[in-house]
C-alpha cells in the first residue's frame, strides 16, 4: 500500500489488529487489488444506510491481512442508484455479497449479475429493508418468481432440481445439476431460503440483548458467533474481558469444534455406507453434549458468552470429570481413526472425491477448514491469536489434497489439537470473576469482533447507536467465501457423490442466509 | 474389520429406556404398541427447516444416535414427505420457505400431523415476525403440537412427537 494510504489508516476498536479508512471510488477498488497481490482475503462486505446522518450509503470491506485486517469504507451521494465499483472481479466470492447487499439496501454494484439472492419475491423489488425508512415489522405477500440459472447444452445434458426442502434433517437450499449421464457438468446453488432479516432485527435491540440473536445465526455456531459480538461490543466500551472468563470462552468454543467434528465424521461415514461409523461418532458427540450440561449446564452454549465474560461458572467438580472424558475420547476416536484409514469401501469413496486443488481454492478465496484441507494455512488462532490462544498456540493443522478425505483428515488433527488446548486450559485455570461490567458505548462508534469457528472465521462488525441501542450489526459467516467452492470441488464427479463432498464441506445455510 | 467388531461389542448396547416426565410412562414396547395399534406401522416423520438456525436440527438428528434409538421406538424418518405420517417443522417460517412449507404439507396423505419444534417454530422466538419472517409455524399451516425450548433436548421432541400421535 501506498504511504500516502497506510498514513490515512485510523485504528478501529476490534479484538484483532485492526485498521479503518475512507476511500474513494478508484481507490476502492485499487486498495482491494493491492490487498489482494499481498495475498489478502476478502472476509466480508456490508452497507449502511447513513441518510439521516449525512445523507450518505456507505459501503464497507473487511480483508484478513498477514498484519491484521482492514476495513475500507466508501461513501456514496445518494443519487437514484447509488453505486460503487464491483469487487468480485479480484476477489470472486464478493459477487454473491454485492447482490445480497443490493436486495437489502438498493446500492448496486457495477457488476452485470443483477438476480436477486435474498430476496426470492417475499418482498417486492423496490422495497430495501435495510434502509433506514423502512418499517421492519412490515409482511408483503410472496410474488415467486422463476430463477434464472445458467443453462448448459448438449447431447443428453440435463438438469437435476433439488432442494429447497432436502431428504434429510438439514437445512434448506437449492442446487442445480446440469448432468450427462451421472457426470455433473455444472452446480449452480441458489441460496437465501432461511433469511430472516436479522441485519433488521439487529437494530430494534439494545446491545446487551445482542447476543441472543447473534448466538442464532448459525446453531452450530453459536459460541464462536456469541463471541464474536462479545469481542465487538467490548472493543467498542473498551470493556476487558476477565481472564477465567476467557479461559472459559475458548473451552466453550474448543467443545464447539469438538461437537460438530464428532457429528461430521459420523456423518461422512454414513454418506459413504459405512453406518457403523455414524453409530460411533453420534454417541461420543451425544456423550460430550452431556458433558456440557453437567459442566457449562446446557447442551448447547447458546446464552454462555455475554459480553463481559460468561453466564456461569464450572462447578467445582468438572475439571476432573471433562479430563476424564476427553481421556475416552481421545482413546476413541484414535481407534476409529484407524478403522476409517484402513477401511477399503470407505477410502475409495473419500479419496479423489470432491478435489478442491490449492490453486483454485487460493483463487477463489477459501477460509477456515475447507481452506486449510486445501493447502490453504489460515486460521485465526494461529495468525492473529486473542487471548487466551496467544498462550495456547494452537497448531495449524492443513493437508495438501483437497479431497473429500483431506477435509476428513483435517477433522481427525483438529479434534486431538482441540482435546490438547482443552487440557491446557483446565491446568491453568486461575481463579478469579467471570464477568464484569460492560458500559454502554458511544452512539456512531464502529467495532470487529472475529473469532476462529470450528468452520472458520466468524465476524460481527457492530455500529452503536444512541443510549445502548445498535445502528448496524453486520454478521458474516464463512460459508459465503465456501459456498462457491462446493461448486467447483463438485465438477466431474458423479451426482451420488453429492451428499458426501457437501458434507465434507458442511456449509452454513442460516448463516450465511441471516 | 476385527477393530470394528470388537469396537461394536465393547460399546454394546446403549439404548436408554424412554424417559418421560409423567407417571403412566410407556416402554419401549409399549410405544411401539401404542403406535401399531394406531397406525398399524412405524411412524414416518418428514423434517421441513422452515427457517432455523440449524440449532433444533441438531437435537432432532440426536435422536438417531444409539442412545435414543428412535428407530427402535418403530419412528423412522423418511426422505420424501409422500412417505410421511408427520411433519417435524423447525423454525420461524422464513418468506422464503413460505410456500415450500406449504407444498411439503400438501404432498403429505392424509391424515397428517404435524409438530413444531423450538422456540421459534411455537412463537417465532428471537427472530419473532418481521419482513422476512412469519413467525411461529402455526402462522402458516396448522399445527398439532408444539414444543419449546432453544433447542428442546430431544427427550423433549420425543415427548411430542408421542403426544402428538396418541392425542395426548
Amino acid at each position: 500500500m501506498t504511504h500516502e494510504f497506510e498514513s490515512a489508516m485510523k485504528q478501529l476498536p476490534s479484538n484483532l489488529p485492526c485498521n479503518h479508512t475512507r476511500v474513494g471510488a478508484v481507490r476502492w477498488r485499487q486498495s482491494a487489488e493491492r490487498f489482494h497481490t499481498d495475498g489478502g482475503r476478502l472476509l466480508t462486505l456490508w452497507g449502511s444506510d447513513d441518510r439521516d446522518r449525512d445523507g450518505l450509503f456507505r459501503i464497507y470491506a473487511a480483508y484478513l491481512l498477514k498484519e491484521g485486517v482492514a476495513v475500507v469504507e466508501h461513501e456514496m451521494e445518494h443519487g437514484t442508484t447509488p453505486a460503487y465499483p464491483s469487487l468480485a472481479e479480484t476477489f470472486p466470492c464478493a459477487l454473491r455479497m454485492e447482490r445480497a447487499i443490493h436486495d437489502l439496501l438498493g446500492i448496486t454494484s457495477m457488476e452485470p449479475d443483477h438476480r436477486g439472492w435474498l430476496r426470492h419475491g417475499g418482498w417486492p423489488q423496490t422495497v430495501f429493508p435495510l434502509r433506514r425508512d423502512f418499517d421492519g415489522s412490515q409482511q408483503f405477500s410472496v410474488n415467486s418468481q422463476p430463477y434464472p440459472f445458467v443453462q448448459v447444452e448438449g447431447d443428453g445434458v440435463h438438469e437435476i432440481a433439488v432442494g429447497p426442502v432436502h431428504a434429510g434433517t438439514i437445512e434448506p437450499g437449492h442446487f442445480r445439476f446440469s448432468v450427462v449421464g451421472e457426470k455433473v457438468l455444472r452446480l449452480e446453488e441458489r441460496l437465501g431460503y432461511t433469511h430472516k432479516g436479522v441485519s433488521k432485527r439487529f437494530e430494534e435491540m439494545s446491545q446487551k440483548e445482542g447476543r441472543h440473536l447473534a448466538a442464532r445465526l448459525s446453531g452450530d455456531s453459536a459460541v464462536a458467533f456469541s463471541w464474536a459480538y462479545a469481542a465487538a461490543l467490548e472493543a467498542i466500551t473498551q470493556t476487558a474481558c476477565p481472564p477465567r472468563a476467557a479461559n472459559l470462552r475458548a473451552l466453550a468454543l474448543e467443545h464447539e469444534r469438538l461437537a460438530n467434528h464428532l457429528g461430521d465424521l459420523g456423518a461422512l461415514g454414513n454418506d459413504a455406507g459405512f453406518a457403523f461409523g455414524l453409530t460411533q461418532f453420534s454417541r461420543m458427540k451425544e456423550d460430550l453434549l452431556r458433558v456440557n450440561l453437567s459442566t457449562f449446564g446446557a447442551r448447547y452454549l447458546f446464552d454462555f458468552i455475554q459480553p463481559g465474560g460468561v453466564a456461569s461458572d464450572l462447578p467445582p467438580s468438572a475439571p476432573p470429570l471433562l479430563l476424564d472424558h476427553y481421556h475416552v475420547l481421545e482413546e476413541n476416536v484414535s481407534s476409529l481413526r484407524v478403522i476409517y484409514d484402513n477401511h477399503a469401501g470407505l477410502q475409495d469413496r473419500f479419496r479423489e472425491s470432491g478435489i478442491l486443488s490449492q490453486e483454485m481454492a487460493e483463487k477463489l478465496g477459501a477460509i477456515g477448514l475447507a481452506g486449510r484441507a486445501s493447502g490453504v494455512p489460515l486460521d485465526l488462532r494461529v495468525d492473529h491469536p486473542c487471548s487466551p490462544y496467544d498462550r495456547l498456540q494452537p497448531k495449524m493443522i492443513t493437508q495438501s489434497a483437497g479431497d473429500v478425505a483431506a477435509r476428513v483428515q483435517v477433522r481427525f488433527d483438529e479434534i486431538f489439537e482441540s482435546l490438547r488446548l482443552c487440557r491446557m486450559l483446565l491446568a491453568d485455570f486461575a481463579p478469579g470473576p467471570i464477568q464484569t461490567e460492560c458500559s454502554l458505548a458511544e452512539p456512531g462508534r464502529l467495532g470487529l469482533g472475529l473469532i476462529e469457528g470450528w468452520r472458520g472465521p466468524v465476524l460481527i462488525a457492530l455500529e452503536s447507536g444512541p443510549d445502548g441501542a445498535i445502528r448496524r450489526c453486520h454478521a458474516h459467516d464463512p460459508s459465503w467465501q465456501n459456498w462457491p467452492l462446493l461448486e467447483y470441488a463438485i465438477l466431474g464427479n458423479i451426482v451420488p457423490d453429492f451428499p458426501l463432498i457437501n458434507k465434507s464441506f458442511n456449509l452454513s445455510y442460516s448463516g450465511h442466509d441471516g | 474389520m476385527i477393530n470394528t467388531l470388537s469396537r461394536m461389542i465393547r460399546t454394546g448396547i446403549l439404548t436408554e429406556t424412554f424417559p418421560t416426565p409423567c407417571a403412566a410412562s410407556p416402554s419401549v414396547e409399549g410405544l411401539q404398541k401404542d403406535l401399531r395399534n394406531i397406525l398399524g406401522r412405524a411412524l414416518c416423520i418428514r423434517h421441513v427447516d422452515a427457517g432455523s438456525c440449524n440449532g433444533c436440527e441438531l437435537e432432532i438428528q440426536a435422536l438417531n444416535n444409539p442412545y435414543y434409538n428412535l428407530e427402535g421406538f418403530g419412528i423412522k424418518f423418511v426422505a420424501s414427505p409422500r412417505h410421511a405420517d408427520l411433519l417435524l417443522v423447525t423454525g420461524p417460517v422464513s418468506v422464503n420457505m413460505e410456500e415450500a412449507l406449504k407444498r411439503t404439507l400438501d404432498a403429505v396423505p392424509d391424515p397428517k400431523l404435524v409438530v413444531a419444534v423450538g422456540d421459534c417454530g411455537a412463537c417465532g422466538g428471537v427472530f419473532g415476525t418481521s419482513y422476512a419472517s412469519r413467525g411461529a409455524v402455526a402462522n402458516v399451516i396448522p399445527v398439532h403440537r408444539t414444543v419449546s425450548g432453544c433447542p428442546p433436548s430431544p427427550v423433549a421432541i420425543l415427548e411430542a412427537i408421542r403426544s402428538a400421535v396418541l392425542g395426548v
